[in-house]
């Protein structure tokens, strides 16, 4: 494929790849498709998580014919999307505060039960800190009730809206304003943090996923299967930014793609907490080519930081665990 | 219906007869039985078309009820003290976002030292949150008070917070007229939101204001709950018509013509002060009574033409502002601003100490000899904060206060209540 792809966007209709040759368009250059967020937001270039809130809402909206509420936590995503006094949701929204989406889009599905507004569904989403942190008491309240909503988590890995702080979703190791790569142990504590996937999973509610923004196809698909669940469910999606990471606004898909093929960042489903499908890694790569772009990891490859051989052992384990644990190379095995 | 009754059942009845839609509990003394009361109605199938939902905290409790509000459902929960600072932050965004949920909250002290008792620190440390706050003086006025803040809080778009003495009214039997459904039905239309969120008709609610109109949008605030000023007492005045009693409204005076000294005060302790106003007024002594019935939206003017004729005001409050003083004293003041009436700040009750007549008509009795600029504090132990503050002054470093004075109590073996209500002896 030789031709020249140019992305703009005019008006309110996203353009996109409509310029590509009709077998080449995604499904986003369909004049058909619904639109959560138009354009006029005011996310940074190469901003991962506006992407991947466009795939999974856009995705969300065409499974409820339409008929979505969508509840957001404060962050990064509410911030630039409703630049006062303007918004580019062209869908029912709703920002109440930091930590309470799940409990919002909890009150939301009880008011269209009791007034048997059965088809209309809810999404409630939010970044890393509005999920794993301080969200993190009305989510796993939302999915011990087993509400009827669905929970999308946009995971960049740190408070990226107050300026790339540590959240219970950074890696080890990794530089955030409040891990700063000084000292004895530089960047964040090893041994820390939280994977709410398979906390989510503990709850035994009837749907868990994780995707990622390398994979919109996947995520639309995951998307587009918990929609046709009822009760609650959780998809946690890696968005990379950026800013917060250190990478090139171009490189976001490609440093997505790699999180996903060192197995740092494992795809799959879960069903009523069992491990239902795994997305195999074809091409297993050593951790070091997902950290190498990102600059919050620069101080791993320092020759004068006497940990960093140790640091990128230890993301290379983690990543080496989650390919046995969930299966993820049984398709390079295979070959 | 008159029926022989605990005020929390009576309120889970009355709240029952307004047909909430959604309604989300989460236990803490002393509003729990409220819920509970509501839990079984529900689950018993009195009541119907409501969902009720168990959630993890307060913050959850309230959070969810902004959903469920926002979407169009009329939505009731209940707090108290830590669990009303737990949500705190929900507070103010249920009337930030303009959402007519309507909340009990059952009295009670902040800790620590952790107590569950009656006082009034929980509502005042709400009192700047945009909510309409009521204060019940009775368990009938409690019932009815839950009826008119779901016609107020729909009608302006904001929340309202109906306060009921922890224990001494959400814990005491007695006899309350617990009205008809179709009476109920007649006076509270159906909830019919002005805004919605609804795919029909989408719309982003709850969106970033920046400083080019957050000002107004706080000043428009303010300028609702100038309106509830009154929409108050008209739709006190709409219920007596409908119910044949009062109930509610901005203040209610007790025997203040003529009267030279008027205390003012809000909630259940009004009726110990009708007792003490009767005695002293038989023994001639020209003295009144001011229950506050809404301190939020707070009525200035009424409470400025209440009290313009008496020479003295007392303010007895059962909240302290630590490092200030009264707080319902402070309005009272801002009400008289120009007027040469002298205001007593007299704190009493706090984290539940009775408030007894004999300590009340002592105050009274020796009123005018005292400095009316300093905070008055109704059985307090003397001999107990003298030596604390004595061992302090002798200390540089001195530590906290509650385990001290609980070491010195416990060595004297002494009883911090008052002897009276140790005996229970009464006038």
């Amino acid at each position: 494929m030789n031709q020249t792809v140019k992305f703009y966007q005019t008006g309110t209709l996203t353009v996109g790849n409509r310029l590509l040759d009709p077998e080449h368009r995604t499904v986003q250059a369909s004049e058909e498709r619904s639109n959560a967020i138009t354009c006029g937001h005011r996310a940074c270039q190469g901003c991962g998580e506006a992407l991947g809130a466009r795939y999974a809402i856009d995705a969300a909206l065409k499974a409820a014919d339409g008929n979505l509420i969508c509840v957001n936590a404060t962050g990064c995503l509410e911030v630039f999307t409703t630049p006062y006094p303007e918004t580019s949701w062209q869908l029912a929204w709703m920002h109440s505060l930091f930590g309470n989406a799940a409990a919002v889009a909890a009150g939301v599905a009880a008011a269209q039960r009791v007034k048997g507004r059965n088809r209309v569904r809810v999404v409630a989403q939010g970044g890393d800190g509005g999920t794993t942190d301080i969200g993190f008491g009305c989510l796993s309240g939302m999915f011990e009730r087993n509400d009827d909503v669905l929970y999308i988590c946009y995971d960049n890995e740190a408070y990226m809206n107050t300026g790339v702080q540590r959240s219970s979703a950074t890696p080890g190791g990794a530089r955030t304003a409040t891990t700063p790569a000084v000292g004895e142990a530089p960047g964040n504590v090893f041994g820390t943090g939280k994977n709410v996937p398979l906390i989510a999973m503990a709850h035994n509610i009837p749907y868990v996923a994780t995707a990622s923004v390398a994979d919109l196809h996947d995520l639309e698909a995951k998307v587009t299967r918990a929609m046709g669940i009822h009760g609650a469910r959780y998809i946690h999606i890696m968005v990379p930014c950026p800013l917060g990471w250190g990478s090139a606004s171009h490189d976001t898909i490609r440093v997505a793609r790699l999180a996903v093929e060192s197995g740092l960042f494992p795809l799959f489903e879960a069903e009523h907490g069992v491990v239902t499908s795994s997305r195999p890694i074809r091409r297993k790569v050593p951790v070091t080519e997902y950290l190498k772009p990102q600059k919050r990891f620069a101080h791993l490859f320092r020759p004068d930081n006497p940990h960093g051989a140790d640091a990128l052992a230890r993301l290379q384990a983690q990543a080496d665990e989650n390919c046995r644990r969930f299966n993820l190379l049984r398709a390079e095995e295979g070959k | 219906m008159l029926k022989q009754i605990e005020g929390s059942h009576a309120m889970a009845e009355a709240i029952a007869l307004c047909r909430p839609e959604v309604i989300c509990a989460y236990p803490i003394t002393p509003q729990t039985h409220i819920v509970e009361g509501l839990s079984a109605m529900v689950r018993d199938g009195h009541l119907t078309g409501c969902e009720f939902i168990n959630v993890e905290s307060e913050f959850a409790a309230l959070s969810v009820a902004i959903g469920s509000s926002a979407a169009g459902a009329r939505t009731y929960t209940a707090t108290a003290s830590q669990g009303l600072l737990f949500m705190m932050e929900a507070v103010y965004n249920a009337s930030g976002l303009g959402l007519p949920i309507v909340m009990t909250l059952g009295n009670r002290a902040i800790g620590a030292p952790i107590n569950i008792w009656n006082d009034h620190s929980d509502a005042m440390s709400v009192r700047d949150a945009g909510w309409i706050m009521l204060f019940a003086e009775t368990n009938q006025e409690a019932v009815d008070l839950h009826i008119q803040a779901f016609k107020l809080a729909e009608e302006l778009s904001c929340p309202v917070m109906v306060n009921v003495d922890g224990f001494i009214l959400t814990h005491a039997v007695e006899r309350v007229d617990i009205p008809d459904p179709e009476q109920v039905d007649a006076f509270l239309p159906p909830f019919d939101p002005v805004q919605v969120l609804d795919p029909a008709s989408p719309m982003s609610m709850g969106a970033m204001v920046g400083p080019d109109a957050f000002m107004e949008v706080r000043y428009l605030a303010h300028h609702k709950q100038m309106q509830a000023l009154d929409r108050i007492p008209e739709i006190a005045a709409e219920f007596k018509a409908a119910f044949g009693r009062e109930s509610g409204g901005l203040i209610r005076c007790y025997r203040c013509d003529d009267a030279d000294t008027i205390v003012v005060a809000m909630g259940s302790v009004v009726g110990t002060l009708k007792d003490m106003v009767d005695t002293r007024r038989a023994a001639g002594d020209r003295i009144g009574v001011v229950s506050i019935g809404a301190f939020r939206p707070f009525p200035l003017e009424e409470v400025r033409n209440a009290l313009m004729g008496a020479r003295r005001v007392v303010v007895l409050e059962k909240a302290l502002a630590v490092g200030m003083g009264g707080i319902l004293a402070s309005h009272v003041r801002m009400a008289l601003r120009g007027h040469p009436n002298r205001v007593y700040t007299l704190i009493a009750g706090l984290g539940g100490r009775p408030i007894l007549q004999p300590s009340l008509n002592a105050f009274m009795d020796r009123v005018a000899a005292e400095p009316h600029y300093d905070v008055h504090f109704l059985d307090l132990r003397e001999d107990v904060v003298e030596a604390e503050i004595a061992r302090m002054a002798a200390e540089r470093r001195s530590g906290p206060i509650a385990e001290n004075v609980l070491r010195r109590v416990a060595a004297l073996g002494q009883m911090m209540l008052p002897d009276a209500a140790v005996t229970g002896d009464r006038p």
